[in-house]
């Protein structure tokens, strides 16, 4: 096992398990202001320090881990849920004109960056945490179709494809019973990639206002508090920031360790 | 390559006829009655009145879109609702914000990521390649506007080198206007530039096993030669991919990063125009983003028929 994909491994689920635990127990209540220690840096009664209301900043930041992990694990799920099918599909009907279809407007989501569809999307329904994952999820779901594609065109012309067609199988049941088993590891693989975007995309997105509103807690919308407040404590600025460096970099670490042990092909030459 | 041309440029106004489809049909369609959308609940009605007629909602709504387009085409995008000026004026205020900061990004991001592709792929295994590969791992995990803020803390609060944010004006000079686009542009470039790096080293690794670098050392070239004449040239391919789609990340992103630096491009217009709900500006200047990503991809598959003439015959 490597060594990336231990520290990986640990990162993500320290991430988690703070997510996990704000269910049942924060350091402190984020709904009650404590203006008195405002803008505290860490100690040991606040061991991050506080925000501008001296909210706990360690609290904020469990309560936003939710958040961040919720919205992107719903946005890789739109992007598996839809984009698989459709590029088995058009791998399936290849050459056809659903194949051209489908693949084109693969093309046309690409032209719209999620930014640019949360744009879209909150312009005319206005700013949430949903319309924040229906953005994101979008953007997902053409790099699952054109990956799946791509992996199941190879797996077509194997051997044991044509002995299942020979046994007289459709191309629906192949798809589904010879097809997708054999694309699994790469598709988790993106999705633990994915997943990483989708951190950084909902941060971006809270940031700018586009995404979860408040009171919901989030790591993007912590920065925009600190962005004002660089000059005087640079910590509230400081804290979600390297979270979000962490969880992303823990993420990326795991899922290039998992895409090693699941592809031993990759294992010789990785890049 | 004529023919290539003519098919990638049909597949283009495809692309730019649906895209605008969407478009319209998520702002025009979608609220229902967009007047009482931009007016609020509690409008007068003469004044929704007014407005309908003024934005030509009692048409149906082919002759609206119709308008909208052949609108845009002839670069007249409407007028702003809450600024009561031509929204193409606006626009091209902004714009030249706006794409200076992505093409000096653009241009930043190259700059850093092939030298540092070049070199960990031609040291490969080595302490050089490892170092540049962990920082690539880190720069792709830190969050651009958050790398901004430090930026800021550093270099504005700090050292006082640049200005914590605003634009000088292009009128100020090119310099000024640069150096005020400068913190920015590292900020968008850096996380762009540790993925192009990464995909600038697989690349070049993947030729550096190839017969004609053999070949090419067999010949006499020392590793080096061989390396800039024969690999960085072949290896290019899949890096232009990544090139043309970050130039739509980097004018996505600089949205993001105007707001950081309160820079006065389109992404602070949009950002405006949404809380003014000012639905006429968000329509016309989200079209020209996507008009402006679809085109540059356009660009990009003309150029790899450039660079690699079997693309050519094969499609």
């Amino acid at each position: 096992m490597k060594v990336g994909f231990v520290i990986g491994a640990v990162l993500s689920a320290i991430v988690l398990g703070l997510a996990v635990l704000s269910f049942v127990w924060t350091p402190y209540d984020i709904t009650q202001l404590d203006v008195a220690n405002k803008l505290k840096g860490p100690s040991d009664v606040h061991w991050l320090g506080t925000d501008h209301f001296g909210r706990d900043l360690l609290s904020m930041v469990m309560m936003g881990a939710r958040t961040s992990l919720a919205v992107a694990l719903v946005a890789v799920g739109i992007g598996m849920g839809l984009g698989i099918p459709l590029g088995l599909t058009a791998a399936a009907l290849q050459g056809g004109w659903l194949d051209e279809v489908i693949m084109r407007g693969n093309d046309l989501i690409f032209a719209f960056p999620s930014l640019v569809i949360a744009i879209l999307i909150t312009a005319v329904f206005g700013a949430s945490a949903v319309n924040a994952i229906i953005a994101i999820g979008i953007f997902n779901i053409p790099v699952f179709a054109r990956l799946s594609r791509g992996a199941a065109l190879s797996l077509w012309s194997r051997d044991f494809i044509l002995a299942a067609r020979v046994a007289g199988k459709g191309k629906a049941r192949i798809s589904w019973e010879h097809i997708l088993p054999n694309i699994t590891n790469l598709m988790i693989v993106q999705g633990t990639i994915q997943f990483s975007l989708g951190i950084l995309a909902e941060a971006a997105l809270s940031y700018i206002g586009l995404g979860a509103q408040p009171p919901t807690a989030s790591w993007g919308r912590m920065l925009a508090d600190a962005q004002t407040l660089l000059y005087i404590a640079p910590h509230t600025a400081l804290v979600p920031g390297l979270t979000i460096v962490i969880t992303v970099l823990g993420l990326n670490l795991l899922g290039d360790g998992l895409r090693d042990m699941l592809d031993p092909r990759l294992r010789v030459d990785r890049s | 390559m004529l023919i290539y041309t003519l098919r990638r440029l049909a597949s283009l106004t495809v692309s730019l006829i649906v895209a605008s489809f969407v478009i319209f049909a998520v702002i025009e369609v979608i609220p229902g009655d967009p007047a009482s959308f931009m007016l609020g609940v509690n409008a007068r009605p003469d004044t929704l009145a007014a407005l309908r007629a003024e934005l030509g909602l009692d048409q149906s709504l082919p002759v609206r879109y119709f308008a909208w387009v052949s609108g845009m085409l002839t670069g007249d995008f409407g007028i702003s609702y809450t600024y009561k000026t031509p929204v193409a004026g606006m626009v091209a205020d902004r714009i030249w914000v706006s794409l200076p900061l992505a093409i000096y990004a653009l241009i930043l991001s190259t700059a850093i990521a092939f030298p540092a592709g070049i070199y960990a792929a031609s040291r490969r295994g080595g302490v050089g390649d490892t170092a540049v590969m962990g920082a690539t791992q880190l720069g792709v995990a830190i969050p651009n506007f958050w790398f901004a803020m430090i930026l800021v803390l550093i270099f504005a609060i700090n050292l006082r080198w640049f200005s914590a944010g605003g634009f000088a004006g292009w009128d100020k000079g090119l310099f000024a206007g640069l150096w005020s686009l400068t913190l920015p542009a590292i900020a968008l470039a850096l996380p762009q530039a540790a993925i192009l790096a990464r995909v600038m080293r697989s690349s070049l690794l993947d030729m550096l096993g190839e017969d004609f670098m053999r070949t090419a050392r067999a010949k006499g070239l020392t590793r080096r030669q061989a390396l800039w004449r024969h690999a960085v040239r072949n290896a290019m391919i899949p890096v232009l991919t990544i090139l043309g789609l970050q130039f739509s990340f980097l004018l996505a992103g600089g949205i993001v990063i105007e707001q950081v630096f309160f820079l006065p491009g389109l992404g602070r217009l949009i950002f405006q125009s949404i809380s003014a709900r000012d639905l006429i500006v968000v329509e016309s200047v989200v079209m020209l983003l996507v008009f402006l990503v679809i085109v540059v991809n356009f660009l990009v598959d003309l150029t790899y028929a450039w660079v690699d003439p079997r693309l050519r015959r094969r499609t």
